[in-house]
């Protein structure tokens, strides 16, 4: 082991570091958002609105990572390019030209082209998938009691949703989805395969300039493993102050 | 209209595609063989009452899912050829290079182990006590008491466990491609950096994912049945 190459790149794994935790945070919090609606949505009993949802969560959890991110990849610009040409722009002229004259669509263009984006749009439609699945587990998981409750009381439908179940289904998905939270930070890694220079990008990066892999890659799974260790703690006590009156002591 | 002369280029490609598939399945087989047995001895490591034992699996169990697969999977492969390429120096041999196929199925049956580690054990921990005492009391050998009493109902405990890693390390094949084995990602890969066009082969290669797992949730369905034959549901 030669301390001395971690040490000098001390800085870019910080870099690194912080682009993981950027990436998977964005993503896990707007896949969260998009995952409650959906999952409510997919507990309805009419098939012809939980088919989409069921198709959506069909795809992305029965393909790998890698392959979503590979296919948004190179199908987000052909997409935009679709929907350029949709609004007037055909084939023949350069885009770069065309988009000239307007500012605000150019700099759209280029930031959507980026591979950042396009691995946000990956992680957050992935986690989205599963996170809709574990809700709705726990959605189904509801004690009946709690919903005959709800309707004796008088609520209305939007009212027990809000406040009776959700709350309580919060609580039983709290397992799982840090186990979520978890395989997502594992699955940030595939980031680096698009050129992103994340902790596993930046671990590569450092391999192929001193040819040092131990080094390289130790530092960053020990910063994996940190972080896991971090994740995994906080919501053991997140389950702790949730599952309060659970407890038997 | 879809003109179907668009998609003629899929076609001329799809024999290569579908070797590359075959390697993707060989590699979930052979990683699953190799997982299976690993999670077996570190979850008999892990009950064992040896010190020592315990705190090996434990460490292998921790580290391994505390660390994504890509960066083992690195590690593994640039790590080990480093190794490789210092012991053939040492012993005056000319360059060897790793096999892609082996490093990649033992890395990812490497890494599964550590899942399945935990699978076993709580599926080890499952059977009831007092079926191994009697096995014993029968004059049955250690060996007899785990082949024939503990094996066959500990299957249908870790069976749900089971399936699920297996879910999980089909996916995880896909990132063989990546230290260089000709997997169908990285056919696709190829076949859509010649053509230009990229979206359709991996789109082809979600479909084919999805067959495969599609096929894995009916066969697991099936086999916990099977496994349940005489286990009364609440």
């Amino acid at each position: 082991m030669d301390w001395s190459i971690i040490i000098d790149n001390l800085a870019s794994y910080r870099s690194g570091f912080f682009i993981t935790l950027q990436l998977v945070s964005i993503s896990l919090f707007i896949g969260l958002l998009m995952a409650i609606p959906l999952a409510v949505i997919r507990t309805s009993k009419n098939h012809f609105v939980t088919a989409p949802v069921r198709a959506f969560v069909y795809f992305f959890r029965g393909t790998p990572l890698l392959v979503q991110l590979y296919l948004i990849y190179h199908g987000l610009p052909i997409a935009l390019k679709f929907i350029l040409n949709f609004y007037g722009f055909d084939e023949s002229q350069n885009l770069n030209e065309a988009l000239k004259d307007t500012i605000a669509l150019k700099y759209m263009w280029e930031f959507f082209k980026e591979a950042y984006f396009c691995a946000l749009v990956a992680f957050t439609l992935n986690t989205c998938a599963y996170t809709t699945e574990i809700i709705r587990g726990a959605i189904e998981g509801t004690p009946f009691g709690e919903i005959e409750a709800a309707v004796s009381c008088g609520m209305s439908k939007l009212k027990m949703m809000r406040r009776i179940i959700l709350p309580s289904a919060f609580r039983r998905a709290l397992p799982s989805y840090g186990n979520e939270v978890i395989f997502m930070l594992h699955g940030s890694a595939i980031a680096s395969i698009i050129t992103i220079e994340d902790l596993t990008g930046v671990a590569r990066i450092i391999n192929s300039k001193y040819a040092s892999p131990y080094e390289a890659f130790i530092a960053a799974g020990i910063l994996y493993l940190c972080l896991t260790f971090i994740l995994v703690g906080g919501f053991k006590l997140l389950e702790k102050k949730w599952f309060a009156h659970l407890r038997r002591d | 209209m879809v003109n179907l002369e668009y998609f003629s280029f899929i076609i001329d490609y799809l024999p290569i595609f579908f070797e590359g598939a075959i390697v993707t399945i060989n590699v979930a087989v052979c990683s699953l063989v190799f997982a299976v047995s690993l999670g077996i001895l570190g979850a008999l490591a892990k009950l064992s009452k040896s010190r020592i034992l315990n705190y090996i699996a434990q460490i292998y169990t921790t580290v391994i899912r505390g660390i994504p697969d890509l960066v083992l999977m690195l590690l593994i492969y640039f790590g080990g050829q480093k190794l490789v390429n210092l012991m053939t120096t040492a012993m005056d041999i000319g360059y060897v290079d790793i096999n892609p196929f082996i490093a990649g199925f033992l890395t990812i049956g490497f890494i599964f182990g550590a899942y399945m580690a935990e699978t076993f054990r709580g599926a080890f921990l499952a059977v009831d006590k007092g079926q191994l005492e009697a096995g014993f009391a029968y004059g049955m050998s250690k060996a007899q008491v785990f082949f024939k009493i503990m094996f066959p109902q500990m299957a249908r405990h870790a069976l749900p466990g089971l399936g699920n890693n297996w879910l999980v390390l089909v996916k995880s094949t896909a990132l063989v491609s990546i230290i260089g084995l000709d997997d169908m990602v990285r056919k696709a890969n190829i076949a859509g950096g010649s053509t230009q066009k990229p979206f359709a082969f991996y789109f082809l290669v979600a479909i084919v994912f999805l067959v495969l797992t599609s096929i894995s949730i009916f066969i697991l369905g099936k086999l916990e049945r099977k496994y349940s034959i005489g286990v009364r549901k609440v």
